[in-house]
């Protein structure tokens, strides 16, 4: 408790009421302004409230509590009949009211909001997890130190290959190509789509690496333009909206 | 605190609550509660059943005309009816017009005192407190709060310095309120 030991002495005698004069006038100004001697004295008094609670003796007689009865019934209390209430006095009451409703509304849109929230986060960390697995693909794909080994068989030399994943659902397609030969200056191979009808469509441009490998992915395709064939030719490096023969590779689908 | 004390509590509470609106019955219920001890405080102060009487009847008709003097949140009933009925005793002892101004009695105590239990294990506590104590201080204490002298007139009585008898005052009060720390 943070008192001024200076009034500690006559916050005692401040509390039993005994404090009289100027050092009464003293301390009271000091109590207007110091909240530690105020909360002092309350204390205080509540030690001599102990000190009121010691005592003991008779009950007071019958007659007291008629006494008071008597003078109680004399002297009704004046705000016993509620008085009506201005309509002022109801705008707090309206005011809690809009206010409930109001939390009610929000707390329920908050729950829907959770709701929501959980799910989205449960679908986002599926997202996550499939397009980290993409990813992984994807990296060993284009990985420049990647081991690409082409398999065949055994006493036949290399020979330039050529792979396409196709989805036209998703018009999605990768090329991959090993052992081909480097194409002439200032020239590209092209691969085509051959679709069952129609002109071939440009499905990308590559040129092979040191190593002979080459990819392409997604190239601009149309949704579900359904494949008969892919070709490779080879076209000078900006593309070729035909494609020039000779066609240089071929696959058809299985 | 114990159900028991809770139930006591809130019906303190709501007692001053239906004064408040105009109960008749509610102020025979609180009196016969507290009246056994507002009584006690008056008679061991003026020693005389008719003032002791009148100041009863007057802390009691205090409350009921006033009710909102008694803040709840600041304090517990008991004691404060018996710092009032200590204060008004005291006035009347001294023939001198109520002085001590009750719309500004804060009391702060630290037991419970709002079941009869409580008070009982209290007043029990307080009395071997001030047994403990050494007769000059108890004697000092008493003189102060029970007869409402001031330290100048209990110096002139006992002949010690006013320092002494306003140390010892101190002291006494806080070594109750020690007594009743956790």
């Amino acid at each position: 408790m943070n008192v001024h030991e200076q009034f500690a002495e006559d916050l005692s005698l401040y509390a039993l009421g005994t404090l009289q004069g100027e050092e009464r006038a003293a301390l009271e100004r000091h109590l207007q302004e110091c909240s530690g001697c105020r909360r002092e004295v309350e204390l205080l008094r509540g030690d001599t409230a102990l000190l009121a609670l010691s005592t003991a003796g008779p009950r007071p007689p019958a007659r007291a509590r008629q006494r008071l009865m008597d003078a109680v019934a004399r002297e009704p209390r004046r705000d016993v009949i509620p008085r009506r209430k201005p309509w002022w006095a109801l705008v707090p009451s309206f005011v809690a009211a809009v206010m409930a409703a109001l939390a009610a509304f929000f707390w329920m849109q908050s729950s829907r909001l959770q709701r929501d929230l959980a799910s989205l986060e449960k679908r986002s960390a599926q997202q996550r997890t499939e397009l980290q697995r993409a990813r992984e693909i994807v990296a060993t794909l284009t990985a420049t130190d990647a081991m690409t080994v082409t398999l065949v068989a055994t006493k036949t030399p290399p020979q330039p290959q050529g792979k396409v994943m196709y989805v036209k659902d998703r018009a999605s397609l990768i090329f991959l190509a090993s052992n081909m030969p480097m194409p002439p200056s200032q020239k590209a191979y092209e691969l085509w789509l051959i679709p069952m009808q129609g002109a071939p469509m440009p499905a990308g441009m590559f040129k092979p690496d040191a190593r002979g490998s080459a990819m392409v992915i997604n190239p601009p395709l149309p949704v579900g333009m359904e494949a008969k064939a892919f070709a490779i030719t080879i076209e000078p490096e900006a593309g070729s909206p035909t494609p020039t023969m000779p066609i240089v590779m071929m696959g058809t689908g299985a | 605190m114990p159900d028991a004390d809770v139930k006591q509590a809130r019906n303190d509470l709501a007692l001053v609550s239906a004064i408040r609106s105009g109960e008749e019955s509610a102020m025979a219920e609180l009196y016969d509660r507290y009246s056994g001890i507002v009584y006690a405080v008056a008679l061991r102060v003026l020693g005389d059943t008719g003032t002791a009487e009148d100041v009863l009847q007057e802390v009691f008709m205090q409350l009921w005309r006033n009710p909102d003097l008694f803040d709840a949140s600041r304090g517990n009933l008991a004691p404060w009816l018996a710092v009032i009925a200590r204060n008004r005793a005291i006035d009347a002892l001294r023939r001198r017009r109520p002085e001590s101004n009750v719309d500004d009695l804060v009391i702060s105590v630290e037991p419970d005192l709002v079941g009869d239990a409580e008070r009982a294990i209290a007043m029990t506590k307080v009395r071997a407190v001030l047994g403990g104590m050494a007769t000059a201080q108890r004697m000092a204490l008493e003189m102060a709060y029970f007869e409402g002298m001031s330290h100048s007139e209990i110096a002139a009585k006992t002949g010690e310095a006013l320092g002494t008898i306003k140390t010892r005052i101190r002291t006494g009060l806080l070594a109750l309120r020690k007594a009743f720390e956790r």
